[in-house]
């Protein structure tokens, strides 16, 4: 764990109160519990099969894109501005077309079963996207009634008083603050109790409590069922709350993997090495060790396989120790998800 | 059928309409009076009557439709520009909710507010000069058919509409002329020969003449033709919509 600079500012007190607010256990209660039928035994929710995307000014924004998201899992899709996220979920969601291939949610054909895909699916959108004149109650009725559901004001109120967004509810839309704003959408995503939940981008924006907050709802969310896609520019997100991560560059699927088994697979280990007296050079006996030594010639970092059962650490202090060098201090050193990512999307144009 | 999508599209619509009444309701009460006092009042005392009908009365079904055809093209383009600019779209479109329902909703609160504009005037009229209407059932008809098929036309450059000048853009420039030039302030008779025949080609005129045959039984073309343009027009606006809905036309592409 490294140490937050943000742990030592205090953020005022209202903004605290505000700062959920998402009470996130209470919101368990909204989601409809998983129906038990034929559908369980299938191994994938959403199925995405080779997704291509062309929008009308000829750019391809998705290029044969296949992806399958398990039952109640949290899927994080990681990349950078322009990658093809959203563009991705619109398509889901029904609010892009596809150019090509074919998508299902639950065994249903998003184009041909759109009427029972749709009724299954949430969205909170990446922008701050809501009427400015509407009261919060309005509008959340309005999206209930959208989505062909009967009124209920005591599940609205439920839900409005979990988002902490009750005494706000006779209040325009306009009159909110960014952070409660957000809760709105997520609101309207959660008022038709859906079963598969895109957020796209849900913490952009969002100050830090906020954030952590947010992470402890999605994790109530998916306990209680439901399926959470989110897109996301920061990795800590992804390593903190998904199951899975999806990288996304320049409309491509590099690769979608559980997070831990990708980090093991790919997660390097260092090993850093200070060393009492600066070297300008390493010794001739280390040149066998792939080593780097640091501009000021006080580190030496060392990078090898932790899964291996032959680190090779033993030995390379060893020779270091006959070499004469002499310690001041050791530690190591994980790669995160981070480094992950940044050398995938390097890797390629 | 998706009944609640329908009916909170319509009723945010007509709420919308109803916080705005001043603008939606009494400007073009307000805009159609003025037009009676300077043509029915003032200059309508100097003509005399037109086939039979004082002039000032005549002119009433040309301001209707005047009305009519401006508010239900502002209101159903604007119904479904803003929530396209705005973004808000995103939800009706993720919803599920077929495009027939989309239109009976926008399409159907843009078309009563239109009618209720329609009414407005109507009683308004009455107080500037004496009306009687030979065919109420055939007003109406008119009336109704006016109000959804320019509506749907609203409806179509709203969706086409990617900005606000494009939004503007066909109602100054194609839709006004064609009603001040299809005969709302005249009979197309008056005109000489040669403009009587480019009349016959502005859709507007077939419009007014039906609308004004229900009044007064006086007609500039046959109401059997009157009609038949409406629903043709009616019918290219439904396979237009349609179109643009199947292929997501600046929706969804
Ligand atoms: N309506 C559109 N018309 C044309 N191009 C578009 C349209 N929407 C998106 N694009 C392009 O498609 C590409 C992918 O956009 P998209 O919004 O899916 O990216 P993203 O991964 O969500 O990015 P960000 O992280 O910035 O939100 C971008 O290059 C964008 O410019
Ligand atoms: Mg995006």
């Amino acid at each position: 764990m490294q140490a937050s600079p943000i742990t030592c500012t205090i953020p005022n007190l209202s903004t605290r109160l505000l700062v959920f607010a998402l009470n996130p256990l209470v919101l368990l209660n909204y989601l409809r519990p998983e129906p038990v039928l034929p559908e369980l035994t299938m191994p994938s929710i959403v199925s995405i099969a080779n997704l291509s995307k062309t929008y009308t000014s000829g750019y391809q924004a998705l290029k044969d894109v296949s992806l399958d998201i398990q039952r109640g899992e949290i899927l994080a899709l990681l990349g950078p501005n322009g990658a093809g996220k959203t563009t991705l979920i619109s398509i889901i969601c029904g609010i892009v077309n596809a150019t090509a291939g074919s998508v299902t949610v639950a065994g249903h054909d998003i184009v041909s079963d759109f009427r029972i895909t749709r009724s299954m699916i949430g969205l909170v959108p990446q922008e701050l996207t809501l009427g400015a004149f509407d009261t919060v109650w309005n509008t959340l009725c309005f999206s209930r009634g959208l989505f062909g559901k009967k009124p209920n004001p005591a599940y609205l109120e439920r839900l409005l008083k979990d988002l902490s967004l009750w005494d706000k509810k006779d209040s325009e839309l306009m009159s909110l603050s960014g952070g409660m704003k957000r809760r709105v959408l997520i609101g309207k995503a959660l008022v038709h109790e859906p079963t598969v939940l895109f957020l796209d981008e849900p913490t952009a924006g969002v100050d830090v409590e906020l954030r952590k907050d947010m992470w402890e709802l999605v994790r109530r969310l998916r306990e209680s069922g439901v399926t959470i896609i989110l897109t996301t520019h920061y990795i800590e997100e992804a390593e903190a709350i998904a199951d899975r991560v999806g990288v996304i560059n320049h409309g491509q699927l590099l690769l979608v993997e559980d997070k831990r088994a990708l980090m093991h697979k790919l997660g390097k280990r260092q090993l850093i090495i200070e060393l009492q007296t600066p070297l300008s050079a390493l010794p001739s006996a280390l040149d066998s060790w792939a080593l780097d030594l640091s501009a000021e010639g006080t580190h030496v970092t060392y990078t090898y396989d932790p899964h291996k059962t032959h680190t090779g650490i033993d030995e390379l202090l060893q020779v270091i120790r006959d070499a004469g060098l002499l310690l001041k201090d050791i530690h190591t050193t994980q790669s995160s998800l981070e480094d992950i990512f940044v050398s995938l999307v390097k890797a390629k144009p | 059928m998706n009944l609640y999508a329908i009916r909170v599209i319509y009723k945010y619509e007509m709420l919308r309409a109803w916080e705005t009444s001043l603008q939606s309701f009494a400007s073009p009460v307000i805009s159609t009076a003025l037009y009676f006092v300077v043509f029915g009042s003032a200059i309508g005392t100097r003509i005399q009557h037109i086939e039979g009908v004082p002039y000032g009365t005549f002119i009433v079904p040309g301001l209707m439709m005047l009305a009519l055809l401006t508010q239900s093209i502002a209101n159903a383009s604007f119904g479904i520009f803003f929530p396209k600019f705005t973004g808000t779209i995103y939800e009706v479109l993720s919803a599920p909710i077929s495009f027939v329902e989309i239109l009976i909703g926008y399409v159907g609160a843009a078309a009563t507010k239109s009618l209720i504009i329609g009414a407005i005037i109507l009683g308004t009229a009455g107080f500037f000069v004496p009306l009687e209407i030979a065919h109420p059932f055939w007003m109406l008809g008119f009336l109704l058919l006016t109000c959804i098929s320019f509506s749907l036309f609203g409806f179509i450059i709203g969706l086409w509409a990617n900005n606000f000048e494009k939004l503007q853009l066909i109602p100054m420039l194609v839709i006004t002329p064609l009603v001040f030039l299809g005969g709302s302030f005249y009979s197309v008779n008056m005109l000489p020969p040669a403009w009587q025949t480019v009349s016959l080609f502005n859709p507007v005129v077939y419009l007014i003449s039906g609308f004004r045959w229900s009044f007064f039984e006086v007609a500039d073309v046959s109401v059997g033709v009157s009609l038949t343009m409406v629903m043709v027009f009616l019918i290219g606006c439904l396979i237009t919509v349609w179109w643009m809905f199947k292929t997501g036309y600046r929706l969804k592409q």
